[in-house]
Protein backbone atom coordinates (compact mmCIF):
# COMPACT_ATOMS: atom_id res chain seq x y z
CA UNK A 1 0.00 0.00 0.00
CA UNK A 2 3.22 2.06 0.84
CA UNK A 3 6.30 2.13 -0.66
CA UNK A 4 8.99 4.26 0.40
CA UNK A 5 12.07 4.18 -1.70
CA UNK A 6 15.22 5.17 -0.41
CA UNK A 7 13.76 8.04 1.16
CA UNK A 8 16.39 10.57 2.63
CA UNK A 9 15.01 14.07 4.44
CA UNK A 10 18.04 16.54 5.19
CA UNK A 11 17.37 20.14 7.92
CA UNK A 12 20.04 22.41 6.54
CA UNK A 13 23.18 20.28 6.78
CA UNK A 14 21.41 17.54 9.43
CA UNK A 15 20.56 14.07 7.71
CA UNK A 16 17.94 12.75 9.84
CA UNK A 17 16.79 10.14 7.15
CA UNK A 18 20.11 8.54 5.50
CA UNK A 19 17.75 6.36 2.89
CA UNK A 20 14.92 4.40 3.85
CA UNK A 21 13.67 1.63 1.79
CA UNK A 22 10.59 0.19 3.08
CA UNK A 23 7.09 -1.54 1.94
CA UNK A 24 3.93 -1.12 4.10
CA UNK A 25 0.98 -3.36 3.14
CA UNK A 26 -2.49 -3.19 3.21
CA UNK A 27 -4.12 -4.13 7.00
CA UNK A 28 -0.87 -4.15 8.89
CA UNK A 29 0.18 -2.38 12.04
CA UNK A 30 3.38 -0.80 11.80
CA UNK A 31 4.97 0.82 15.07
CA UNK A 32 8.26 2.22 14.99
CA UNK A 33 10.56 2.58 18.09
CA UNK A 34 13.08 4.02 19.01
CA UNK A 35 15.65 6.83 20.66
CA UNK A 36 14.28 10.48 20.54
CA UNK A 37 16.04 12.05 17.64
CA UNK A 38 16.30 8.99 15.62
CA UNK A 39 13.93 10.24 12.74
CA UNK A 40 10.73 8.07 13.40
CA UNK A 41 8.24 11.45 13.57
CA UNK A 42 10.18 12.82 10.71
CA UNK A 43 9.83 9.47 8.74
CA UNK A 44 5.81 9.05 9.41
CA UNK A 45 5.69 13.09 8.44
CA UNK A 46 7.10 12.55 5.35
CA UNK A 47 4.93 9.63 4.40
CA UNK A 48 1.54 12.50 3.57
CA UNK A 49 4.39 15.08 2.66
CA UNK A 50 3.96 17.34 5.54
CA UNK A 51 7.82 17.12 5.37
CA UNK A 52 9.02 17.45 2.05
CA UNK A 53 11.94 14.78 1.63
CA UNK A 54 14.77 16.05 0.18
CA UNK A 55 15.14 12.90 -2.19
CA UNK A 56 14.07 9.09 -2.60
CA UNK A 57 10.29 8.53 -3.82
CA UNK A 58 7.29 7.42 -1.57
CA UNK A 59 4.45 5.98 -3.66
CA UNK A 60 0.79 5.53 -2.11
CA UNK A 61 -1.19 2.75 -4.01
CA UNK A 62 0.81 3.28 -6.36
CA UNK A 63 1.12 6.48 -7.09
CA UNK A 64 4.01 8.72 -6.86
CA UNK A 65 3.23 11.32 -3.27
CA UNK A 66 6.70 13.32 -4.57
CA UNK A 67 5.38 13.88 -8.19
CA UNK A 68 5.09 17.44 -8.02
CA UNK A 69 2.22 16.67 -10.52
CA UNK A 70 0.11 14.52 -7.89
CA UNK A 71 -2.61 16.48 -6.36
CA UNK A 72 -1.32 15.81 -2.74
CA UNK A 73 -4.56 16.61 -0.98
CA UNK A 74 -6.39 14.15 -2.96
CA UNK A 75 -3.99 11.46 -1.74
CA UNK A 76 -3.91 13.48 2.22
CA UNK A 77 -7.90 12.60 1.95
CA UNK A 78 -6.85 8.65 2.12
CA UNK A 79 -3.97 9.36 4.83
CA UNK A 80 -5.33 10.05 8.18
CA UNK A 81 -2.51 11.28 10.63
CA UNK A 82 -3.15 12.04 14.56
CA UNK A 83 -0.84 14.44 16.02
CA UNK A 84 1.07 14.05 19.41
CA UNK A 85 -0.40 17.81 20.61
CA UNK A 86 -4.09 16.30 18.71
CA UNK A 87 -4.57 20.09 16.84
CA UNK A 88 -7.99 19.90 17.15
CA UNK A 89 -9.43 23.06 15.13
CA UNK A 90 -9.52 25.62 18.02
CA UNK A 91 -12.09 27.83 16.58
CA UNK A 92 -14.71 25.49 16.04
CA UNK A 93 -17.00 23.08 18.39
CA UNK A 94 -16.39 19.60 18.34
CA UNK A 95 -19.11 18.91 15.52
CA UNK A 96 -17.36 21.41 13.40
CA UNK A 97 -13.96 20.10 13.54
CA UNK A 98 -15.28 16.71 12.64
CA UNK A 99 -17.23 18.19 9.29
CA UNK A 100 -15.64 20.95 7.87
CA UNK A 101 -12.90 18.50 5.70
CA UNK A 102 -15.84 16.20 4.74
CA UNK A 103 -18.23 19.24 3.50
CA UNK A 104 -16.12 21.31 2.16
CA UNK A 105 -14.45 18.94 0.03
CA UNK A 106 -17.94 17.98 -1.18
CA UNK A 107 -17.26 14.17 0.28
CA UNK A 108 -20.93 14.63 2.51
CA UNK A 109 -23.91 17.00 2.94
CA UNK A 110 -23.96 18.82 6.06
CA UNK A 111 -26.50 16.36 7.33
CA UNK A 112 -24.55 13.21 6.70
CA UNK A 113 -21.54 14.95 7.72
CA UNK A 114 -23.46 15.42 10.84
CA UNK A 115 -25.03 12.37 11.22
CA UNK A 116 -21.87 10.17 10.63
CA UNK A 117 -19.78 12.55 13.19
CA UNK A 118 -22.08 11.97 16.02
CA UNK A 119 -21.96 8.14 14.92
CA UNK A 120 -18.38 8.14 15.26
CA UNK A 121 -18.38 10.13 18.51
CA UNK A 122 -21.01 7.48 20.16
CA UNK A 123 -17.87 4.89 19.04
CA UNK A 124 -15.48 6.52 21.13
CA UNK A 125 -18.11 7.78 24.06
CA UNK A 126 -18.18 11.66 23.34
CA UNK A 127 -21.21 12.28 21.82
CA UNK A 128 -21.99 14.76 24.96
CA UNK A 129 -19.08 16.82 23.50
CA UNK A 130 -20.54 17.53 20.24
CA UNK A 131 -21.06 21.52 20.84
CA UNK A 132 -18.16 22.05 23.26
CA UNK A 133 -14.77 23.49 22.20
CA UNK A 134 -11.60 21.82 22.42
CA UNK A 135 -10.28 23.79 25.15
CA UNK A 136 -13.09 22.72 27.44
CA UNK A 137 -11.64 19.10 26.74
CA UNK A 138 -9.01 16.88 28.64
CA UNK A 139 -6.18 15.70 26.63
CA UNK A 140 -7.66 11.87 26.30
CA UNK A 141 -10.64 13.23 25.02
CA UNK A 142 -8.98 15.87 22.60
CA UNK A 143 -6.79 12.80 21.34
CA UNK A 144 -10.33 10.47 20.53
CA UNK A 145 -11.68 13.06 18.67
CA UNK A 146 -8.85 13.69 16.78
CA UNK A 147 -8.75 10.04 15.92
CA UNK A 148 -12.72 9.86 14.71
CA UNK A 149 -11.69 13.49 12.95
CA UNK A 150 -9.61 11.82 10.93
CA UNK A 151 -12.03 8.58 10.50
CA UNK A 152 -14.64 10.49 9.57
CA UNK A 153 -12.86 11.31 6.00
CA UNK A 154 -12.71 7.30 5.77
CA UNK A 155 -8.85 6.95 5.45
CA UNK A 156 -7.15 3.66 3.92
CA UNK A 157 -4.24 3.85 6.28
CA UNK A 158 -4.10 6.31 9.67
CA UNK A 159 -0.82 7.36 11.28
CA UNK A 160 0.00 8.28 14.47
CA UNK A 161 2.87 10.61 15.63
CA UNK A 162 3.49 9.76 19.16
CA UNK A 163 -0.18 10.27 19.88
CA UNK A 164 -0.15 9.29 24.03
CA UNK A 165 3.33 11.49 24.43
CA UNK A 166 1.62 14.64 25.64
CA UNK A 167 -1.09 12.73 27.86
CA UNK A 168 -1.21 12.69 31.04
CA UNK A 169 -0.98 9.16 32.27
CA UNK A 170 -4.28 8.35 33.22
CA UNK A 171 -5.67 9.21 30.21
CA UNK A 172 -2.98 7.34 27.73
CA UNK A 173 -5.52 4.31 28.26
CA UNK A 174 -8.30 5.60 27.14
CA UNK A 175 -6.36 6.59 23.57
CA UNK A 176 -5.20 3.27 23.10
CA UNK A 177 -8.00 1.52 23.29
CA UNK A 178 -9.47 3.62 20.57
CA UNK A 179 -6.78 2.72 18.37
CA UNK A 180 -7.07 -1.09 19.69
CA UNK A 181 -10.67 -1.11 18.24
CA UNK A 182 -9.21 0.66 15.20
CA UNK A 183 -6.48 -2.35 14.62
CA UNK A 184 -9.36 -4.41 15.23
CA UNK A 185 -11.32 -3.24 12.33
CA UNK A 186 -8.32 -4.26 9.95
CA UNK A 187 -7.32 -0.34 9.46
CA UNK A 188 -3.87 0.08 7.99
CA UNK A 189 -1.97 1.77 10.88
CA UNK A 190 1.54 2.77 10.99
CA UNK A 191 2.28 4.30 14.51
CA UNK A 192 5.07 5.83 16.30
CA UNK A 193 4.78 5.75 19.51
CA UNK A 194 7.46 4.93 23.04
CA UNK A 195 4.49 2.90 24.45
CA UNK A 196 6.08 -0.90 23.88
CA UNK A 197 2.88 -2.67 25.68
CA UNK A 198 0.76 -1.05 23.18
CA UNK A 199 3.58 -2.16 20.47
CA UNK A 200 4.07 -5.61 21.36
CA UNK A 201 0.10 -6.58 21.69
CA UNK A 202 -1.18 -4.30 18.62
CA UNK A 203 2.10 -4.37 16.48
CA UNK A 204 2.07 -6.63 13.04
CA UNK A 205 5.78 -5.96 12.42
CA UNK A 206 8.07 -3.56 14.84
CA UNK A 207 10.79 -1.13 13.08
CA UNK A 208 13.58 -0.10 15.35
CA UNK A 209 14.70 3.63 14.12
CA UNK A 210 18.37 4.86 14.87
CA UNK A 211 20.47 7.67 13.70
CA UNK A 212 17.77 7.80 10.51
CA UNK A 213 17.99 4.09 9.48
CA UNK A 214 15.82 1.21 10.31
CA UNK A 215 18.41 -0.95 11.57
CA UNK A 216 16.21 -4.06 12.77
CA UNK A 217 12.68 -5.10 12.13
CA UNK A 218 10.55 -7.85 13.07
CA UNK A 219 7.38 -9.46 14.71
CA UNK A 220 6.89 -8.15 17.98
CA UNK A 221 8.27 -11.75 19.42
CA UNK A 222 11.02 -11.15 17.21
CA UNK A 223 12.06 -7.76 18.01
CA UNK A 224 10.99 -7.73 21.72
CA UNK A 225 12.06 -11.26 22.58
CA UNK A 226 15.38 -11.84 20.86
CA UNK A 227 16.67 -8.79 19.78
CA UNK A 228 19.88 -8.62 17.15
CA UNK A 229 21.41 -5.28 16.61
CA UNK A 230 23.43 -3.93 20.44
CA UNK A 231 21.66 -0.60 19.73
CA UNK A 232 18.26 -2.55 20.08
CA UNK A 233 19.21 -4.40 22.67
CA UNK A 234 20.66 -1.39 24.69
CA UNK A 235 17.07 0.96 23.77
CA UNK A 236 14.68 -2.15 24.85
CA UNK A 237 16.60 -2.68 28.08
CA UNK A 238 15.94 0.82 28.90
CA UNK A 239 12.34 1.05 28.35
CA UNK A 240 10.93 -2.05 29.31
CA UNK B 1 -10.72 85.85 36.60
CA UNK B 2 -12.24 88.15 34.22
CA UNK B 3 -9.27 87.72 31.88
CA UNK B 4 -9.91 83.50 32.51
CA UNK B 5 -13.66 84.09 31.36
CA UNK B 6 -12.74 86.72 28.06
CA UNK B 7 -10.23 84.25 27.03
CA UNK B 8 -12.64 81.42 26.95
CA UNK B 9 -14.90 83.61 25.15
CA UNK B 10 -12.25 84.37 22.52
CA UNK B 11 -11.43 80.61 22.02
CA UNK B 12 -14.58 79.40 21.62
CA UNK B 13 -17.76 81.96 21.67
CA UNK B 14 -16.66 84.92 19.96
CA UNK B 15 -17.45 84.79 15.80
CA UNK B 16 -18.82 81.31 16.49
CA UNK B 17 -15.15 80.29 16.60
CA UNK B 18 -16.43 76.81 17.87
CA UNK B 19 -17.94 75.62 14.61
CA UNK B 20 -13.99 75.75 13.15
CA UNK B 21 -12.97 73.07 15.57
CA UNK B 22 -16.49 71.30 14.57
CA UNK B 23 -15.40 71.59 11.20
CA UNK B 24 -11.87 70.21 12.48
CA UNK B 25 -13.19 66.92 14.15
CA UNK B 26 -14.85 66.04 10.43
CA UNK B 27 -11.44 66.58 8.97
CA UNK B 28 -9.56 64.78 11.45
CA UNK B 29 -12.24 61.64 11.48
CA UNK B 30 -12.49 61.89 7.59
CA UNK B 31 -8.64 61.55 7.05
CA UNK B 32 -8.72 58.91 9.42
CA UNK B 33 -11.10 56.72 8.70
CA UNK B 34 -10.27 56.67 4.66
CA UNK B 35 -6.68 56.08 5.61
CA UNK B 36 -7.75 53.08 7.77
CA UNK B 37 -9.57 51.29 5.01
CA UNK B 38 -7.18 52.31 2.50
CA UNK B 39 -4.52 50.72 5.53
CA UNK B 40 -6.58 47.82 5.86
CA UNK B 41 -7.08 47.00 2.40
CA UNK B 42 -2.99 47.28 1.64
CA UNK B 43 -2.14 45.28 4.80
CA UNK B 44 -4.28 43.16 3.86
CA UNK B 45 -2.44 42.51 0.26
CA UNK B 46 0.94 42.75 1.28
CA UNK B 47 0.57 40.22 4.85
CA UNK B 48 -1.17 37.78 2.22
CA UNK B 49 1.80 38.27 -0.16
CA UNK B 50 4.79 37.90 2.45
CA UNK B 51 2.75 35.02 4.46
CA UNK B 52 2.38 33.01 1.10
CA UNK B 53 5.99 33.73 0.20
CA UNK B 54 7.06 32.30 3.78
CA UNK B 55 4.60 29.36 3.57
CA UNK B 56 6.37 28.13 0.01
CA UNK B 57 7.70 24.59 0.53
CA UNK B 58 11.84 25.19 0.68
CA UNK B 59 13.07 24.11 -3.20
CA UNK B 60 9.91 25.34 -4.93
CA UNK B 61 10.49 29.48 -5.13
CA UNK B 62 7.23 30.88 -7.29
CA UNK B 63 9.15 33.69 -9.72
CA UNK B 64 6.20 36.20 -9.86
CA UNK B 65 5.81 35.87 -5.83
CA UNK B 66 8.80 36.34 -4.82
CA UNK B 67 9.24 39.50 -6.93
CA UNK B 68 5.74 40.52 -5.20
CA UNK B 69 7.42 40.14 -1.74
CA UNK B 70 10.36 41.52 -2.25
CA UNK B 71 8.52 45.00 -3.46
CA UNK B 72 6.15 44.34 -0.15
CA UNK B 73 9.29 44.04 2.04
CA UNK B 74 10.63 47.15 0.42
CA UNK B 75 7.79 49.06 0.88
CA UNK B 76 7.70 48.44 4.51
CA UNK B 77 10.89 48.92 5.33
CA UNK B 78 10.84 52.45 3.74
CA UNK B 79 7.59 53.42 5.47
CA UNK B 80 8.44 52.13 9.00
CA UNK B 81 11.83 53.55 7.92
CA UNK B 82 10.97 57.29 7.16
CA UNK B 83 9.49 59.85 9.77
CA UNK B 84 5.55 60.65 8.70
CA UNK B 85 5.99 64.29 8.28
CA UNK B 86 8.53 63.33 6.15
CA UNK B 87 6.35 61.11 4.09
CA UNK B 88 3.78 63.88 3.77
CA UNK B 89 6.24 66.64 2.95
CA UNK B 90 7.42 64.45 -0.40
CA UNK B 91 3.80 63.55 -1.58
CA UNK B 92 2.26 66.60 -1.05
CA UNK B 93 5.46 68.74 -2.48
CA UNK B 94 6.83 66.63 -4.61
CA UNK B 95 4.79 63.63 -6.18
CA UNK B 96 1.24 65.75 -6.02
CA UNK B 97 3.37 69.06 -6.39
CA UNK B 98 0.31 70.23 -9.19
CA UNK B 99 -2.42 69.53 -6.66
CA UNK B 100 -4.03 71.82 -4.46
CA UNK B 101 -6.35 68.73 -2.75
CA UNK B 102 -4.35 68.71 0.38
CA UNK B 103 -7.26 66.65 2.18
CA UNK B 104 -6.97 63.85 -0.25
CA UNK B 105 -2.86 63.30 -0.53
CA UNK B 106 -3.22 63.57 3.47
CA UNK B 107 -5.76 60.49 3.06
CA UNK B 108 -3.70 58.73 0.69
CA UNK B 109 -0.30 59.26 2.41
CA UNK B 110 -1.64 58.24 6.10
CA UNK B 111 -3.24 55.12 4.06
CA UNK B 112 0.18 54.01 2.85
CA UNK B 113 1.66 54.72 5.90
CA UNK B 114 -1.16 52.34 8.04
CA UNK B 115 -0.97 49.82 5.43
CA UNK B 116 3.23 48.97 5.96
CA UNK B 117 2.29 48.78 10.25
CA UNK B 118 -1.30 47.25 9.54
CA UNK B 119 0.78 44.08 7.22
CA UNK B 120 3.16 43.41 10.24
CA UNK B 121 0.34 43.32 12.54
CA UNK B 122 -1.47 41.04 10.28
CA UNK B 123 1.02 39.16 9.49
CA UNK B 124 2.35 38.50 12.78
CA UNK B 125 -1.36 37.58 13.99
CA UNK B 126 -1.00 34.47 10.92
CA UNK B 127 2.10 33.66 12.27
CA UNK B 128 1.00 33.40 16.13
CA UNK B 129 -1.18 30.57 15.36
CA UNK B 130 0.22 27.03 16.01
CA UNK B 131 1.60 25.38 13.11
CA UNK B 132 -0.23 22.24 13.99
CA UNK B 133 -3.63 23.85 12.97
CA UNK B 134 -2.49 24.38 9.63
CA UNK B 135 -0.76 20.96 9.48
CA UNK B 136 -3.88 18.95 10.64
CA UNK B 137 -6.14 20.98 8.16
CA UNK B 138 -3.83 19.89 5.42
CA UNK B 139 -3.49 16.34 6.91
CA UNK B 140 -7.36 15.82 5.79
CA UNK B 141 -6.75 16.98 2.74
CA UNK B 142 -8.17 20.83 2.81
CA UNK B 143 -5.78 22.71 0.43
CA UNK B 144 -4.16 26.09 1.38
CA UNK B 145 -7.04 28.18 0.86
CA UNK B 146 -9.78 26.51 2.82
CA UNK B 147 -7.24 26.01 6.06
CA UNK B 148 -6.26 29.59 5.94
CA UNK B 149 -10.17 30.56 5.73
CA UNK B 150 -11.89 27.89 8.11
CA UNK B 151 -9.04 27.37 10.58
CA UNK B 152 -5.88 29.89 10.94
CA UNK B 153 -7.66 33.31 9.81
CA UNK B 154 -10.49 32.99 12.24
CA UNK B 155 -7.79 31.91 15.43
CA UNK B 156 -5.45 34.69 13.74
CA UNK B 157 -8.46 37.52 14.02
CA UNK B 158 -8.29 37.18 17.89
CA UNK B 159 -4.56 37.84 18.14
CA UNK B 160 -4.73 40.98 15.62
CA UNK B 161 -7.56 42.87 16.77
CA UNK B 162 -6.13 45.08 19.72
CA UNK B 163 -2.92 45.62 17.31
CA UNK B 164 -5.36 46.84 14.99
CA UNK B 165 -7.26 48.82 17.50
CA UNK B 166 -3.84 50.25 18.82
CA UNK B 167 -3.12 50.93 15.37
CA UNK B 168 -6.17 53.05 14.89
CA UNK B 169 -5.75 55.05 17.89
CA UNK B 170 -1.99 56.32 17.03
CA UNK B 171 -3.37 57.13 13.35
CA UNK B 172 -5.94 59.35 14.64
CA UNK B 173 -3.54 61.24 17.19
CA UNK B 174 -0.77 61.44 14.30
CA UNK B 175 -3.66 62.95 11.93
CA UNK B 176 -2.63 65.99 13.44
CA UNK B 177 0.70 65.96 11.09
CA UNK B 178 -1.84 66.89 8.11
CA UNK B 179 -1.31 71.27 9.28
CA UNK B 180 2.35 71.14 7.97
CA UNK B 181 0.20 70.82 4.48
CA UNK B 182 -2.65 72.84 4.99
CA UNK B 183 -5.05 70.72 5.95
CA UNK B 184 -7.91 72.67 8.51
CA UNK B 185 -8.36 69.76 10.73
CA UNK B 186 -8.76 69.85 14.79
CA UNK B 187 -5.21 71.17 14.79
CA UNK B 188 -5.25 73.30 12.47
CA UNK B 189 -8.46 75.22 13.50
CA UNK B 190 -6.79 75.73 17.00
CA UNK B 191 -3.49 77.23 15.43
CA UNK B 192 -5.50 79.67 12.95
CA UNK B 193 -7.14 80.42 16.19
CA UNK B 194 -4.62 81.00 18.65
CA UNK B 195 -2.86 83.23 15.93
CA UNK B 196 -6.21 85.54 15.83
CA UNK B 197 -6.99 85.85 19.23
CA UNK B 198 -3.60 85.15 20.69
CA UNK B 199 -5.13 82.83 22.94
CA UNK B 200 -3.16 79.45 23.48
CA UNK B 201 -4.17 78.03 26.80
CA UNK B 202 -8.35 77.18 25.91
CA UNK B 203 -7.43 76.46 21.71
CA UNK B 204 -4.50 73.48 22.55
CA UNK B 205 -6.01 72.41 25.75
CA UNK B 206 -9.06 71.76 24.26
CA UNK B 207 -8.20 69.79 21.11
CA UNK B 208 -6.49 67.79 23.56
CA UNK B 209 -9.31 66.97 25.50
CA UNK B 210 -10.82 66.55 22.02
CA UNK B 211 -8.37 64.31 21.13
CA UNK B 212 -8.21 62.24 24.39
CA UNK B 213 -12.31 61.51 24.40
CA UNK B 214 -12.17 60.52 21.06
CA UNK B 215 -9.55 57.96 21.21
CA UNK B 216 -11.21 56.78 24.43
CA UNK B 217 -14.27 55.94 22.30
CA UNK B 218 -12.84 54.10 20.16
CA UNK B 219 -10.56 52.20 22.69
CA UNK B 220 -14.14 51.37 24.27
CA UNK B 221 -15.34 50.41 21.26
CA UNK B 222 -12.49 48.18 20.63
CA UNK B 223 -13.04 46.81 23.86
CA UNK B 224 -17.09 45.74 23.25
CA UNK B 225 -15.55 44.18 20.04
CA UNK B 226 -12.99 41.46 21.64
CA UNK B 227 -15.45 40.62 24.74
CA UNK B 228 -17.67 39.69 21.72
CA UNK B 229 -14.88 37.47 20.07
CA UNK B 230 -13.43 36.13 23.45
CA UNK B 231 -17.59 34.82 24.06
CA UNK B 232 -17.68 33.23 21.18
CA UNK B 233 -14.47 31.54 22.15
CA UNK B 234 -15.43 30.32 25.37
CA UNK B 235 -12.62 30.02 27.07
Amino acid sequence: MIDVKDLRKSFGDNEVLCGITEHINKGEKVVVIGPSGSGKSTFLRCLNLLEMPTSGEILFKGVSMTDPATDINLMRRSMGMVFQHFNLFNNLSIIDNMTLAPVQLKLRTKKEAVDEAMELLGRVGLQDKADSYPSQLSGGQKQRIAIVRSLAMHPEVMLFDEPTSALDPEMVGEVLDVMRHLADTGMTMVVVTHEMGFAREVGSRIMFMDEGKITEQGTPAELFGNPKNPRTQDFLSKVL
Amino acid sequence: MEKFISGFNQSFIEGDRWLMYVKGIGVTLEVAAVALLLGIVLGVIVAIVRTLHDQQRPGQKHALLEVINKIAQLYTTVIRGTPLMVQLLIMYFVIFANTRNAVGVAMLTFGINSGAYVAEIIRGGIMSVDKGQMEAARSLGLSYVPAMRFVVIPQAIKNILPALGNELIALLKDTSLVTVIGVRDLTKAAQLIQGKTYQALFPFVGIAIVYLLMVMIIAALIGVLERRLAASDRR
